[in-house]
């Protein structure tokens, strides 16, 4: 390897501005990170203007609708045992399930790196267990919602589109979730053959970006659906 | 275990060639199949485009005089005539043609990051050109709502397609986003991570930086696309009111309500705006290299014309509302979108004055590339010069939804691009094939297709002027267009059907070079980018052979004083001339 160096003579240690310019001024690579990763960052930033475009419309429909808009503390309101409704209890449970799930997929990662590969398998089943949790709760709070008479066109309290929109983003990040569950057991059951043993494991870091953006994303739709 | 980059890995597994027909030219994961099977559908599925075109245009030209066109076959004719000029054509063809098939050669890498990924890409645009193509077969026919798609039209009885034509419309543009992205993430990827060793950001060619530029535009726009696409289909499946008002639908009050119109026309302008610099953006990167080939002289402003491409890119963003002044929007938020939208032009014309100023004093050869690039600068300052009055607020008013809009894209955006289309096809065209294609021909085929075009929009823009409204079937009793204007239509119509039937030029021309052309030497333009320095014209499987190039100069060092050629190719070693002699750009 007579090539190995680039123009830029290894500047990655450099900080702020000018790491900046010798990352972008430099031969080979403008990161230097697999391309897997940067794959991912890139996918995660287009999918960002997808959530982005769908709280927007969600937004706007929201203000510009001439009926009155369902309370959400009413809502999404659980009774247990016959007790008074607790207002955004399940959501509550939902939100602490999924930011757990955060914790075990950057612990995932960190064993990977050491090549503890049982700690990681373990760890990312628990992570793809806890996102399953997430999906079933969720899966919970439609039906009672649909029990409620919540319909993506109507719904008892209001303007329709307050089903619309609730569906459709929870919706799509509920499929997020999933997918990023089905993607974790499969990298889970390769990390559990040592198919990475050879290439190193920076595909666990991947997975793990895409889970906690999944997780980022559940922030902003927890803020602006259950709490605005 | 360290990260190696790709330049520095060991060559010798690397590759695997493919044994059997089907993985070789089927289920192909070579970029250079796969851009030639991009390449392929996107003409096709453009020729059948063309034809619409030419339905529109009887009916207009020669009002009832065809039978079969009645008005919602001609609503449906203009509608796919628009959607498949500009996303399953221009956009495919530039980026997963020439995007699939220069990345990897100009970057001199053996291929995509993800070849398996960038096969699946084109197998999903395959299907989202069948499903679009489907629904011209199935009752109700295509959707006749107009390339806008815009709500409640697009989904309300009595529009064209309305039992499911726009359905398909929609699912087919979901498959299409989705193959974009699989391919988009790929090219981006592989430019910003697989180069070769010397290649840095400031050596690539001009055509790299269009194409990486416009995917990552498409990157970030196509997701409005995707959910404006998913919320229309849900208030046509669903019911739901995300789009639709409250209103009446054949004397009753529709099930909708509540709904926002302009929500549509923000998300679909938000990607549609940024979308006519996805097109344009490669266009600009590959002709600025046919011309600077072309006439054996560097590109004027090198590191201009690259700030230009990505100030084009941020600003497109930025313009969107423009296509909206008319919509019943703010009036302060025109204001805004006019001042960006002229301050488009200063990039853009920077743009335009260095492609004149490298031909200035250059060896020019007027070869078809060379013509077709030259053309397109005419095309474009004509269509952007109409740009800068349709940007105004105050002056697009009155000529809104007339043809001189018609006429403005068609020239920006239409014919701008198709011309840089036909001059790369026909520049790397030898590189592809390994033969020579007929000059004259070409030269012909240029000819017929400049004048042509220009005989087709120079009049539609005083038809616009006339106030001659677009997309109407008949003209029917106006009294402030004159009868005359009639016999102008039918003018356009005659000269449209003599582009089209003069397109046959170009496909005798490549199919029979194809098999009795000359053979091409492996750098017939004396080039000095990368994939003109292959070892096998066309590449072969991995393209180069048992090393990869390294690059030790910028892309443009042509007629360099004191060398023996009149260019010097990127992997030759030695001084770099443009940085040595010069601070920026080139000389006069």
């Amino acid at each position: 390897m007579s090539h190995s160096s680039t123009l830029a003579e290894a500047g990655n240690n450099q900080d702020g501005l000018s790491g900046l310019v010798k990352d972008w001024s430099t031969d080979k690579q403008t990161y230097h990170v697999p391309w897997g990763k940067a794959m991912m960052w890139i996918f995660l930033v287009s999918d960002t203007f997808i959530f982005s475009c769908f709280l927007v419309g969600y937004m706007t429909v929201r203000v510009s609708t001439t009926d009155p808009w369902p309370l959400a503390t009413e809502v999404f309101a659980l009774s247990f045992f016959g007790s008074d409704p607790i207002p955004l209890i399940l959501i509550a449970l939902m939100t602490f399930v999924l930011i757990t799930s955060s914790g075990t997929m950057a612990l995932a990662v960190n064993y990977g790196y050491r090549r503890d590969r049982k700690k990681t398998v373990l760890l990312m089943i628990a992570t793809a267990a806890l996102g399953a949790t997430f999906v079933g709760m969720q899966a919970f709070e439609w039906s009672k919602l649909i029990g409620y008479g919540v319909r993506p066109w109507s719904n008892p309290w209001g303007a329709p589109q307050f089903g619309s929109v609730f569906y459709m983003v929870t919706g799509f990040h509920g499929l997020h979730v999933s997918a990023g569950v089905i993607y974790l057991l499969l990298v889970a059951r390769k990390v559990w053959r040592g198919d990475y043993e050879k290439k190193g494991y920076e595909i666990v870091e991947i997975t793990g970006l895409y889970w906690h953006f999944v997780d980022l994303v559940w922030v902003f739709i927890f803020a602006f659906f259950y709490l605005l | 275990m360290a990260y190696v980059p790709l330049a520095d890995q060991d060559d010798a597994h690397a590759l695997h060639d493919p044994q059997s027909f089907v993985t070789k030219y089927i289920w192909s994961q070579d970029h250079k199949v796969i851009a030639i099977q991009y390449g392929g559908v996107a003409i096709f599925v453009g020729l059948i485009a063309l034809g619409l075109s030419i339905i529109m245009r009887l009916q207009l030209g020669f009002p009832d005089t065809v039978s079969f066109i009645d008005p919602a076959f001609y609503y449906q004719a203009v509608t796919m005539h628009g959607m498949i000029m500009v996303i399953y054509l221009l956009t495919a063809l530039f980026l997963g043609g020439f995007g699939n098939y220069l990345i990897p050669l100009m970057c001199g890498t053996r291929d995509m990051v993800f070849p398996f990924l960038n096969m699946l890409s084109f197998w999903f645009y395959l299907l989202s050109v069948l499903v679009l193509l489907a629904s011209f077969f199935i009752p109700g026919g295509p959707t006749g709502a107009g390339w806008t798609l815009y709500a409640p039209q697009s989904i309300s009885m009595g529009t064209p397609g309305y039992e499911g034509g726009i359905l398909f419309m929609l699912i087919s543009l979901a498959i299409f986003i989705v193959a974009f992205t699989m391919g988009g993430l790929n090219y981006v990827t592989t430019i910003l991570q697989a180069r070769t060793r010397g290649l840095t950001l400031m050596r690539l060619p001009l055509s790299i930086w269009g194409i990486f530029t416009a995917t990552v535009l498409g990157l970030f726009a196509f997701p409005a696309l995707l959910v404006s696409a998913i919320m229309l289909g849900f208030d046509l499946v669903l019911g739901t009111s995300f789009f639709m008002p409250a209103m009446m639908e054949l004397g009753e009050q529709s099930s909708y309500d509540g709904g926002s119109p302009i929500l549509f026309q923000h998300l679909f302008w938000f990607f549609g705006h940024p979308e006519v610099y996805i097109v344009a953006l490669p266009a600009f990167g590959l002709v600025s290299d046919v011309i600077s080939t072309h006439a054996r002289k560097n590109i004027f402003g090198y590191r201009m014309m690259v700030w230009a491409i990505i100030a084009i890119g941020g600003l497109s963003f930025m313009v969107w509302a423009h296509h909206m002044y008319v919509s019943g929007m703010n009036p302060y938020f025109g204001f805004f979108f006019a001042t960006t939208t002229l301050i488009i032009a200063v990039p853009t014309a920077l743009k335009v004055y260095n492609w004149v100023l490298t031909l200035w004093q250059g060896n020019i050869r007027l070869n078809t590339p060379m013509l077709f690039a030259i053309g397109f600068i005419f095309t474009f300052v004509h269509g952007g010069l109409t740009g800068l009055f349709l940007g105004n607020v105050i002056i697009d008013i009155p000529l809104a939804d007339t043809y001189f809009v018609v006429a403005h894209f068609h020239m920006v955006m239409g014919v701008s691009p198709v011309l840089v289309l036909f001059a790369a096809l026909y520049h790397w065209y030898p590189k592809v094939t390994g033969r020579m294609f007929n000059e004259t021909l070409g030269k012909v085929h240029f000819w017929c297709t400049f004048l042509g075009t220009y005989a087709i929009y120079l009049p539609m823009h005083y038809l616009g002027f006339l106030g001659m409204p677009r997309r109407y079937f008949e003209m029917g009793s106006t009294d402030f267009v004159p009868a005359s204007a009639q016999a102008l239509n039918a003018n356009i119509t005659l000269a449209a059907i003599f582009v089209a039937v003069a397109q046959i030029l170009f496909f005798v021309n490549i199919f029979w070079s194809l098999r009795k052309g000359d053979k091409a030497s492996g750098n017939p333009w004396g080039a000095t980018t990368l994939e003109w320095q292959t070892p096998d014209t066309p590449p072969k499987h991995g393209s180069w052979g048992d090393e990869l190039p390294s690059v030790y100069r910028w892309a443009y060092d042509y007629s360099v004083p004191g060398h023996k050629e009149d260019f010097i190719p990127q992997n030759e070693p030695g001084e770099e001339y443009e940085k040595t002699h010069h601070t920026s750009g080139g000389h006069a």
